[in-house]
């Protein structure tokens, strides 16, 4: 009980001191807390991001097969199909029709995309991000211009999920044979063929077969796939580099503040603390608080934002970021996945060195003589 | 009437960041558990249609289905044009073609 009395003295203590020089504090506090919700952000919306892809890509094809001819992907012939059903563990193959369009009114980019069940001709089904960047709603026309410059005249017959929009929200369903009039795309190609295997350890076996078979093929299996969305938002990307480097520099910064020594006053003070009987042990001890009052706030205010900023308010301040040029994005809210490894991370990286940095100094001031520390 | 203590004021912070904390962890928990259903009908529509990429970056054609793209489709808009999509800061190119000896 009279530990924890001392304890509270010495808090008392410690934050009438830091309210002393209450500007430079809070400044600092407001500084350290957007620093930790920046990275805590980009920590939160990685993993979340990460974790839903990994999630929902797993229905993917097994293997895509495309054709590429002097190193660009070209349409692939019918006859692959027959080729790669004969390959031994294949257990089904069929062609992919999809291909972008581009809406000059909009500016957008669409994805179109033959489902395997088939689609009515004249009519279609288009995500939720379709509907709004082209304004239309259910039972509207879209008019697309054909290869040949006429128009294909489509009524939209329904609108995709809005849970879905994270992977649906530029596409239009539509007929293989509007498909294959917008494009003209003859009856003999795919844009590339997709195929199901009996065993998945056979993967790599199978897609070393099909690239021995067709040698202007390339193969590309799931794992490749799930494998794209782990490097989002990898630290070694451009902009995070950046936003990294800032915190880093921003943290030295701070460091260097505090153990390159104590201001004069600061000095002065532990010179007193100690002229009027305080243990060298007690001026560190009333520094860690110090340092732990200044880094545990600002990590717990800049986690608990962070965490409403991606999770509540669907990453309002990345949005510009991640829509870059693009016209239609999509609206989604990302499942707080969340990896306490990485909270830990980043408790250790922020509020440790803050405070060791904070009792440093204070140590080697409180280790002299307190009259020469007072002159 | 006695003013509170400065380190009770403090506590008092902690504590509250603290039970807000807690209380997000219990969102996190549950917001995973309601998830379920609309991950499914994601996954469902993924398998259905054979889809491969999320709808991120639609700004360029090859930003929009950053798995299938190849090496030459970043600079085929322009003899100059190098990476210069805002999304290329974000994402790197996929592992397949970041591997040594697997090119194309």
């Amino acid at each position: 009980m009279q530990w924890l009395e001392k304890q509270r003295n010495i808090i008392d203590f410690t934050l009438s001191s830091l309210l002393r020089r209450k500007t430079k504090n809070i400044a600092l506090m407001i500084v350290y807390t957007l620093v930790v919700f920046v990275l805590a952000s980009v920590m939160f919306f990685a993993e979340a991001i990460k974790k839903e892809a990994s999630i929902i890509l797993r229905g993917s094809p097994e293997i895509i097969v495309q054709r590429l001819v002097a190193g660009r992907q070209e349409l692939a012939p019918v006859g692959y199909i027959e080729g790669i059903k004969k390959i031994r563990g294949v257990q089904s193959v069929s062609g992919r029709l999809w291909g972008y369009y581009f809406e000059p009114v909009a500016g957008a980019n669409f994805t179109l995309m033959v489902p395997e069940d088939g689609s009515e001709k004249g009519q279609i089904e288009v995500g939720k991000g379709i509907l709004r960047s082209m304004r239309a709603s259910e039972g509207d026309i879209l008019s697309l211009k054909s290869y040949t410059g006429d128009w294909v005249v489509l009524k939209i017959k329904g609108a995709l999920s809005s849970e879905s929009e994270l992977v649906s929200s530029d596409l239009i369903l539509t007929s293989e044979e509007d498909f294959r009039n917008v494009f003209g795309i003859s009856k003999e190609y795919f844009t590339d063929i997709t195929l199901h295997v009996r065993n998945s350890r056979e993967l790599a076996t199978i897609a070393q077969k099909i690239k021995d078979l067709y040698p202007d093929t390339r193969p590309i299996v799931r794992d490749d796939i799930l494998r794209t969305y782990d490097s989002i938002f990898n630290w070694r990307s451009g902009l995070l580099l950046v936003i990294m480097a800032g915190a880093g520099l921003a943290f030295i910064i701070f460091a260097w503040d505090k153990a390159s020594g104590l201001s004069a006053e600061e000095k002065k003070e532990i010179g007193i603390l100690k002229a009027i009987g305080w243990e060298t042990s007690d001026v560190i001890l009333m520094k860690f608080w110090e340092g732990t009052a200044i880094s545990l706030s600002s990590f717990l205010a800049g986690i608990i934002l962070a965490y409403f900023h991606v999770f509540f308010t669907s990453s309002t301040l990345f949005e510009p970021v991640l829509k870059g040029w693009s016209v239609l994005y999509p609206k989604f809210r990302l499942t707080p996945f969340i990896d306490e490894a990485q909270v830990m991370t980043l408790f250790f990286l922020t509020v440790l060195p803050y405070t060791v940095a904070t009792i440093v100094p204070s140590w080697r001031a409180a280790s002299v003589d307190p009259d020469s520390v007072m002159r | 009437m006695e003013p509170m203590r400065k380190s009770s004021i403090y506590f008092i912070y902690l504590a509250v960041n603290l039970a807000l904390l807690f209380l997000l962890s219990i969102h996190a928990l549950v917001a995973v558990k309601d998830a379920v259903y609309g991950l499914d009908l994601k996954a469902e529509m993924v398998k259905k249609l054979e889809l491969t990429d999320l709808c991120l970056f639609t700004e360029a054609r090859y930003t929009r289905h950053l798995s299938q793209t190849d090496f030459n489709t970043p600079f085929q808009d322009h003899p100059m044009s190098f990476e210069h999509f805002p999304s290329g800061s974000i994402v790197e190119p996929p592992a397949r073609l970041r591997m040594k000896g697997d090119r194309l």
